[in-house]
């Protein structure tokens, strides 16, 4: 054994010891990398990139994304398909049920919570049963400038035109079908469709604005018994809508 | 016992070896001497020349297979799309028939960053741990999980450029799943998110396939791409931690494959197809410990070795049913 004794070198790797190197670099590099991308998810998130509407009875934002399986049991019970599950974009948001409610309202079409009831994890919490107990959000007249009400005007027509896909259930014309918002058109002296569609009990009234009794303006207000259910942003037909919903993220900033 | 606990081993990343002396029955050791006598392996040799010369090809259990992850697949798509409730919801928690089902790897991540434990998502996980112990743990990943069958298709693709020697398989390490695994269930205590279902592909599949396409899906032909042009199968063997989730479900699994050491002629067919070629490495020369034993915890069941097995060394088979009948 005389190999490299007296030609002090560096001891030369085998081409198996060699590979077996090279395989345990890329097994590193590949699990630095799996985490890193399952990392990526938690930017959005942390930077409250996207503030979202979620459906009835979720829980707070945080717990929700936590304990939402991301199976979207909700999505196939809601009889109007207000809810959508989110993209990767959203972070950790990803396969999270939300509802954009300018789009397609929670109505309650399905007469209190199947979603909650279709929730396998609790995400969706089962503490509430009926639609009066719902907490989403709050509505806010965040466009005073643009609602008609505010100006004393009617309307007639289409409310959101004749091509909105939105559903809503006008119960006089039938309780089980939501009916598309696009074949209701509306004819009204003073347009008071937000409180006239809100399909929650004192949740939304009109109030005077001036003592003067000919004045015909009024001030959309949004009472405690609000649920942030979103269908008054759905139906305000000022574009944009004059009335939104506060998420619970927006409500939590504004305090 | 220490011949299975090495089975097991090897699911967490152990490499594979020779049942040693001590591991040996008196019947494999006999048989693998009568094997190695020269007449017999002129036999084999003989046997394997005329397969070569008239190769037998059968796709029975894997048509069967690709059958069974459509029709669980299209199920959902179909419960959703025409609103029949068979199975409403995703691979990652549904209801069959009004019955909750859980996939135990999202239901451990919901648990862990919760902190709470919901029944009805225990009475889930445990069903469906029951139902997937019963064929075979890992044959969830290879009969019923969406990102399996494309990654079938892609690991066709990679081994048509391979053998042209435009790509070449990467392997790595197999104890990373293992290490994966523990990560990402810490990541889901610490952080209180479920990180690994932001990039679990079989969740982005079957939500894809169900409520339309998304955006990640890109990820998804992201990570097709790396085992088409990179690494075969990589994200099946060495990154899933659900694979690793069902291994463990089903370790001690009533149906098993069976290998038969008088049948076999140690060509070696049965690895070249396996996606987990280690659980077939009894099938070498001298590496059994018996002349009868099962493949092990790893296997997912997926009966590309029985296919391609030309002397049927390789079967499905029910434990203890064998000996009862």
């Amino acid at each position: 054994m005389t190999d490299g004794s007296d030609t002090p070198k560096k001891p030369r790797l085998t081409r198996r010891e060699l590979e077996r190197r090279r395989l345990m670099l890329r097994t590193v590099g590949l699990g630095v990398a799996a985490v890193a991308a399952g990392l990526v998810g938690w930017y959005p998130v942390y930077r409250q990139m996207f503030d979202r509407l979620r459906p009835p009875g979720a829980l707070a934002e945080k717990d929700f994304l936590a304990s939402c399986i991301k199976c979207g049991q909700c999505v196939q019970v809601c009889p109007v398909e207000a809810i959508k599950l989110a993209d990767g974009d959203e972070g950790y948001g990803l396969g999270v049920p939300y509802i954009d409610a300018r789009a397609q309202a929670c109505d309650f079409s399905c007469d209190a919570v199947q979603c909650v009831l279709a929730c396998p994890t609790g995400a969706l919490s089962h503490a509430i049963a009926t639609k009066e107990e719902v907490t989403m959000g709050f509505a806010r007249l965040a466009r005073p400038e643009s609602c008609l009400a505010m100006k004393g005007e009617g309307f007639t027509g289409l409310a959101r035109g004749y091509d909105f896909t939105g559903l809503l259930r006008y119960e006089e014309i039938d309780r089980w079908e939501p009916q598309p918002v696009a074949s209701h058109p509306y004819e009204l002296e003073l347009c008071d469709l937000c409180v006239r569609e809100c399909p929650i009990q004192g949740a939304i009234s009109l109030e005077r604005i001036s003592e003067d009794p000919a004045d015909p303006r009024r001030i959309p207000t949004v009472h405690k018994a609000c649920v942030g259910c979103g269908t008054c942003e759905m139906i305000c037909p000022a574009e944009p809508a004059a009335i939104i919903i506060d998420t619970e993220l927006t409500l939590e900033a504004q305090s | 016992m220490k011949w299975f606990l090495h089975k097991l081993a090897m699911m967490f990343g152990a490499d594979p070896r020779k049942a040693a002396p001590t591991e040996e029955t008196d019947a494999a050791r006999e048989m693998k001497r009568y094997k190695k006598t020269p007449e017999q392996v002129q036999k084999r040799k003989a046997i394997i020349d005329h397969e070569h010369q008239y190769p037998l090809v059968s796709n029975k259990w894997r048509n069967m297979r690709w059958a069974s992850i459509i029709l669980i697949n299209a199920l959902f798509i179909i419960s959703f799309a025409w609103d029949v409730q068979l199975v409403e919801g995703s691979m990652s928690a549904s209801r069959f028939l009004g019955f909750h089902m859980a996939d135990p790897n999202a239901a451990l991540q919901v648990f862990l960053a919760y902190k709470e434990l919901v029944l009805n998502l225990v009475i889930g996980t445990v069903t469906v741990v029951l139902l997937w112990w019963i064929v075979g743990g890992r044959a969830f990943c290879s009969w019923a999980c969406p990102y399996h069958l494309l990654a079938e298709w892609a690991e066709a693709l990679h081994l048509f450029l391979a053998k042209r020697g435009w790509v070449k398989d990467h392997p790595f390490h197999r104890g990373l799943r293992v290490v994966l695994w523990v990560i990402f269930m810490g990541l889901a205590f610490f952080t209180g998110y479920t990180v690994f279902e932001y990039i679990n592909p079989v969740g982005i599949v079957s939500r894809a396939l169900i409520y339309g396409p998304t955006v990640a899906v890109v990820w998804v032909i992201f990570l097709l791409g790396i085992e088409v042009f990179f690494s075969r199968r990589f994200w099946c063997r060495y990154v899933c931690p659900i694979g690793l989730t069902y291994g463990i479900t089903g370790a001690v699994a009533p149906v098993q494959i069976k290998y038969d050491l008088e049948k076999c002629v140690h060509e070696g067919e049965c690895r070249a197809v396996c996606l987990v070629p280690h659980v077939l490495e009894i099938t070498k020369m001298g590496y059994a410990s018996d002349t009868t034993e099962f493949i092990g915890p790893d296997c997912t069941r997926c009966g590309l070795c029985v296919d391609a097995c030309p002397q049927e060394a390789l079967s499905f088979t029910i434990r203890g049913l064998d000996k009862i009948v």
